[in-house]
């Protein structure tokens, strides 16, 4: 979509003698094409003359440079474009700012795990676990597994259910049971995570005794945490599935169940799969639910079903809360499991996508 | 088509996931001798194989992972793992019977004890890790602070609130204070550290501060911050700043001299493992339950009185007697000469004496299969 | 196989007799069944885990309720221990969502509406790595990086605002604020409220879009009139979770914030209410016994909370069901 309105009309000629009906102008005047970029590098670049050469705070600086912009385009178009345009000037102009004010924090977070991370991102970090370390060295292999292993029992057994669920209430789902689920899946996404994490330490206990410890404990506190989120955007998903394609389907005898499965989920799937990874997403790096549930060892246990795992989070936790001196390999090895978490996100993401892109019908153009 | 399309992908996923699975940490695979620093174990092999868990202080998990290595080199066949999931939770957990051993930075509350008792036919309490508490501040131009007890704890009363106060300036007439404002730092988690600390307060200046002791900061208003390191960042972030850390944590800042008696000590681990010296054991508890009661009002020579003691916890007895054989390995060697010494290195904690160390020795001897 | 050969009428079916009506009940397939079935089941069993919760949440809380207000922490009993951490929980919470919810709209927006295609599909992706992030590097992040950036604004704020109790003061010197927290808290429900949104404005029908311009609307006013009211109900959800994120957030507000004082609205001293959450996560380490209990006592509060907020959102997405595509 272009900026620029096309200019259908040409203005009336200057030297025109006047009608005897007044004809009016079928277009507005427009701004010049290049006028909003050249304005903004101007009011840029006096922001980065006033930070640089008048030592002003790179904030205010900032500030100065984007209300200055606002103002100038804004009033530009008001009288050369009238009010309409003005306004839709304006709102681009906010939108714009708030975006990259949004993003410098963002920004900031992903700079500060990248360069401390990449630190001890090395093979051995990743061939490594901490058994028998001390100090310096030492790797998060067991703690990777543990998160994969973790995280994906809790996508197991949340990613069915939630999909079930929303496939419930927005097929389904009519009087009082639906109203009640789409109510308390809103309730659950509220469950603070440490508590999701007590209880199902509590579930736990009722059957193996005190002080139990394992993976699978941990996986089952999460899927608390993640049920809610899978629901709630396949929810959403779903519902934007337009009702004709529906209708259609059923027209043609199709039993709901195949219209459900072959019509409305593939058109929505692009979505799900970008929910169930934010789902995915929303858990691998929660921290607490697995600190009461799964605890931390030191060496490799891939069995979910028997004591303690490490997993990437409270690995990293770990690292940080009770460091050895020096400190500083301690804080590396926190960070670098932070940065691998990110990574692992990143892949699912891909994945996401790559499944949207084999299995989705083109919707857009 | 598509179907042929979901079904490669399912494929890839799968291996995929069976590759990674599927291989063990490298230096797992070779025995676990690992990338260890410390190599403190015994010539030849053993015969001692299985896992044992423990749980408990988090003040002591440096310590533990030191101790697990220089346990592993010794037994390469064995697994030790310690959760440090705080003081509460490893007393709670080891009652219960869901952990072998335990790390408690307080020793076992009587009716804990009553019920242990009950788990373990007799309770082995004994003190593995000494660590001294330093105060650390961060004034700019003030190097050198010698501080009497009460005004500590006019300090952390926020009774005292500018450095250049007469209480301060009397111990440091050399010193030029300036008139920057404390804020006092404080744990803001439930800690073993603080209840210490306050314990100590509370005994050497009773007139000063007016709170109970207890493992919460009792004064509202001051700076607060989660765990040790979270304390140092905030003394370090900050001007006219004053906190109570682990010394191993401390860093680069300065830290108080504690006045004890007529003189005024730095801390450490020497100073600090005096306390357990001049300290009495607490009474009417098992023969084989080493809990102090800690002389912080202490005025002798050389004796640095702020300090923590954690302490381990186990059975007499257990059903299990390779377990029993493991437990009793480990903490043997938890308190021997060389564990003391990694832990020393790789936590900053002060080594218990040999006198000490001959007298908790036959407690561990007692563990056996019951 | 194909799924063309699904469109044709089941052959199975029996001719209807003579004389009888043409449609008398809707015809029931053994899939139908089998697939509603399953679907009711998954939607009761989310009730069922909820009860569970709710249950354990009471079960353990029941004792602290009960309990000698001498033996709660602080010795005012029960209520005037969680009342302060209920306070700075909600006005943590709704700082961070004033900050976040006009932001992932405008993020939302940016990304779907005005962005060139490729940097929005870029941008989308970074924001989605977001919300993975563990929650323990924000509160790394705002401790190390943000906190020492707010000084010197939170000095000139005591100064030249102190009069708004917001502002009160006196300034903290780490800068481990209720302010700080609630940005940390912003910044980390961002990513989640932002995905939310986008995919819903992202939905939008392409029709009314075009209807709109070509109707010789400008972009805001095309955006006000059939993408805004399109995704209202999704604006209003990701807010939720994001809520929901920012009310039960534990490790970065442990770690950012210093939670010394009672309740007081000053977002830049060093004297600030705690959240439950993160009382929760500082304390229950070291507790035992009643503790515990008055711990979760305060997890079901929070419970409760949560609650409220969700009664009071799906108040307002139910006005505005009409825009849904499948009532």
């Amino acid at each position: 979509m272009s900026t620029s309105p096309p200019s259908l009309d040409k203005a009336p000629e200057p030297g025109e003698p006047p009608v005897v009906l007044e004809r009016p102008a079928l277009t507005h005047g427009s701004l010049p094409r290049r006028a909003a970029p050249l304005a903004l590098l101007l009011w840029t670049a006096l922001g980065l003359a006033l930070y640089l050469g008048a030592d002003l705070n790179p904030v205010v600086a900032g500030l100065i440079a984007a209300v200055g912009y606002t103002v100038v385009i804004c009033g530009w178009s008001r009288s050369v474009e009238g009010p309409r345009k003005a306004h839709d000037r304006l709102v681009t102009a906010i939108v714009t700012g708030a975006f990259l004010v949004a993003l410098l924090p963002l920004v900031s977070v992903l700079g500060a795990v990248l360069s401390r991370g990449l630190e001890r991102f090395d093979a051995d970090f990743f061939n490594n676990s901490m058994r028998g370390v001390v100090g310096e060295g030492g790797g998060a292999h067991h703690a990777l597994m543990g998160t994969l292993i973790v995280t994906g029992l809790a996508a197991l057994i949340s990613v069915p259910i939630g999909l079930l669920t929303a496939i419930y209430l927005v097929e389904y789902g009519r009087g009082a049971l639906a109203r009640y689920i789409t109510f308390f899946v809103d309730v659950m996404t509220g469950i603070p995570s440490i508590v999701a994490g007590l209880f199902a330490y509590a579930l736990f206990e009722l059957f193996f005794g005190a002080g139990v410890r394992m993976g699978i404990m941990g996986s089952v506190a999460l899927s608390v945490l993640m049920i809610p989120v899978v629901v709630r955007s396949t929810e959403e998903m779903l519902k934007l599935v337009p009702n004709e394609l529906r209708e259609a389907s059923m027209a043609l005898a199709v039993p709901k169940w195949r219209t459900v499965l072959k019509v409305v989920l593939p058109t929505a799937l692009a979505g799900i799969a970008t929910g169930v990874t934010l789902a995915i997403a929303r858990v691998i790096g929660e921290t607490a639910p697995l600190l009461v549930t799964v605890g931390i060892t030191s060496s490799d246990n891939f069995n979910p079903f028997d004591d303690r795992m490490a997993t990437l989070s409270v690995f990293s936790y770990n690292q940080y809360a009770t460091p050895g001196i020096p400190p500083e390999p301690f804080l590396d090895r926190a960070w670098a499991a932070a940065f691998t978490l990110i990574l692992v996100v990143m892949a699912l993401n891909l994945l996401a996508r790559l499944i949207s892109r084999l299995f989705a019908p083109k919707t857009r153009a | 088509m598509r179907k042929t399309r979901a079904r490669l992908a399912a494929i890839a996923a799968v291996s995929a996931l069976a590759l990674v699975t599927a291989c063990s940490s490298d230096n797992e695979s070779d025995n676990g001798n690992g990338a260890g620093g410390s190599s403190g174990g015994s010539e030849g092999g053993s015969d001692l194989s299985g896992t044992i868990s423990g749980a408990g202080a988090s003040s002591q998990a440096a310590a533990q992972q030191a101790w697990q290595a220089g346990f592993l080199a010794a037994n390469p066949d064995t697994t030790v793992n310690y959760d440090p999931v705080g003081s509460g939770g490893g007393r709670e957990q080891f009652i219960a019977g869901g952990t072998d051993f335990g790390g408690t930075d307080a020793a076992l509350a009587d009716d804990e004890l009553a019920t242990a008792t009950e788990r373990c036919t007799e309770v082995i309490e004994v003190p593995v890790y000494v660590s001294p508490i330093a105060l650390a501040f961060n004034v700019e131009g003030v190097d050198e602070l010698n501080l009497q007890p009460a005004t500590i704890a006019g300090i952390f009363n926020q009774e005292i609130t500018t450095w250049n106060d007469e209480a301060i300036a009397a111990d440091n007439p050399d010193v030029e204070l300036p008139d920057t404002a404390i804020t006092p730092v404080n744990r803001s988690d439930a800690s073993g550290t603080t209840e210490n600390f306050v314990e100590y307060l509370l005994a050497v200046a009773p007139d000063a501060w007016p709170h109970e002791a207890s493992d919460e900061w009792p004064v509202s208003g001051g700076e607060a911050a989660q765990g040790t390191s979270g304390v140092v960042q905030a003394v370090s972030g900050g001007d006219g700043t004053i906190g109570y850390a682990d010394a191993s944590q401390v860093g680069d800042l300065s830290t108080v001299n504690v006045g004890v008696g007529e003189e005024f000590v730095s801390y450490s681990p020497e100073a600090a493992a005096n306390v357990l010296e001049v300290s009495e054991r607490l009474e009417g508890r098992g023969e084989y339950d080493f809990a102090y009661e800690l002389a912080r009002d202490t005025t002798e020579a050389g004796t640095y009185p702020i300090v923590l003691v954690s302490y381990a916890m186990a059975c007499a007895t257990y059903d299990d007697a390779a377990k029993a054989e493991l437990v009793k390995a480990y903490l043997s060697y938890v308190i021997s000469e060389e564990g003391q010494a990694a832990a020393a290195e790789a936590a900053g904690s002060a080594p218990i004496s040999d006198t000490l160390r001959q007298e908790l020795q036959p407690a561990i001897d007692a563990i056996a299969a019951g | 196989m194909s799924s063309s050969t699904e469109l044709r009428h089941p052959e199975n079916q029996p001719p209807p007799p003579p004389g009888a009506p043409l449609f008398d009940k809707p015809v029931s397939r053994l899939g139908d069944k089998l697939f509603s079935s399953a679907a009711t089941g998954a939607g009761v069993l989310i009730l069922v885990i909820l009860a569970g919760v709710a249950a354990f949440l009471v079960v353990e809380a029941w004792p602290a309720l009960w309990a000698d207000p001498e033996e709660v922490p602080g010795g005012d009993g029960i209520v005037l221990y969680i009342w302060p951490l209920l306070f700075g929980t909600l006005l943590a919470a709704f700082f961070a969502l004033l900050i976040a919810a006009p932001l992932a709209v405008a993020i939302a927006l940016f990304i779907t509406h005005y962005a060139p295609r490729r940097l929005a599909t870029a941008l989308g992706y970074v924001i989605d790595l977001l919300a993975a992030v563990p929650s323990i590097i924000f509160g790394l992040w705002g401790l190390s990086e943000l906190a020492p950036l707010t000084v010197e604004p939170t000095r000139w704020l005591e100064d030249n605002l102190g009069f708004i109790p917001l502002f009160e003061g006196p300034a903290s010197t780490t800068g481990r604020t209720m302010l700080v927290a609630s940005i940390v808290l912003a910044v980390m429900i961002l990513p989640i409220t932002t995905a939310v949104i986008r995919e819903a404005f992202l939905q939008t029908p392409r029709l009314h879009e075009e209807a709109s311009l070509a109707l010789g609307a400008t972009r805001w006013e095309m955006i006000r009139m059939s993408v805004l009211p399109f995704g209202r109900s999704s604006i209003i959800g990701g807010s939720m979770l994001g809520l929901g994120r920012a009310l039960g957030e534990t490790m970065a507000v442990a770690i950012v914030l210093s939670p010394s004082g009672g309740i007081t609205f000053n977002m830049i001293s060093n004297g600030n209410p705690s959240t439950i959450a993160a009382n929760i996560a500082l304390d229950f380490p070291e507790s035992s016994g009643l503790d515990i209990n008055i711990l979760i006592a305060s997890g079901l509060v929070l419970f409760a909370v949560t609650l409220l907020v969700n009664m009071a959102a799906r108040a307002v997405i139910n006005r505005r069901r009409d825009f849904s595509g499948a009532n």
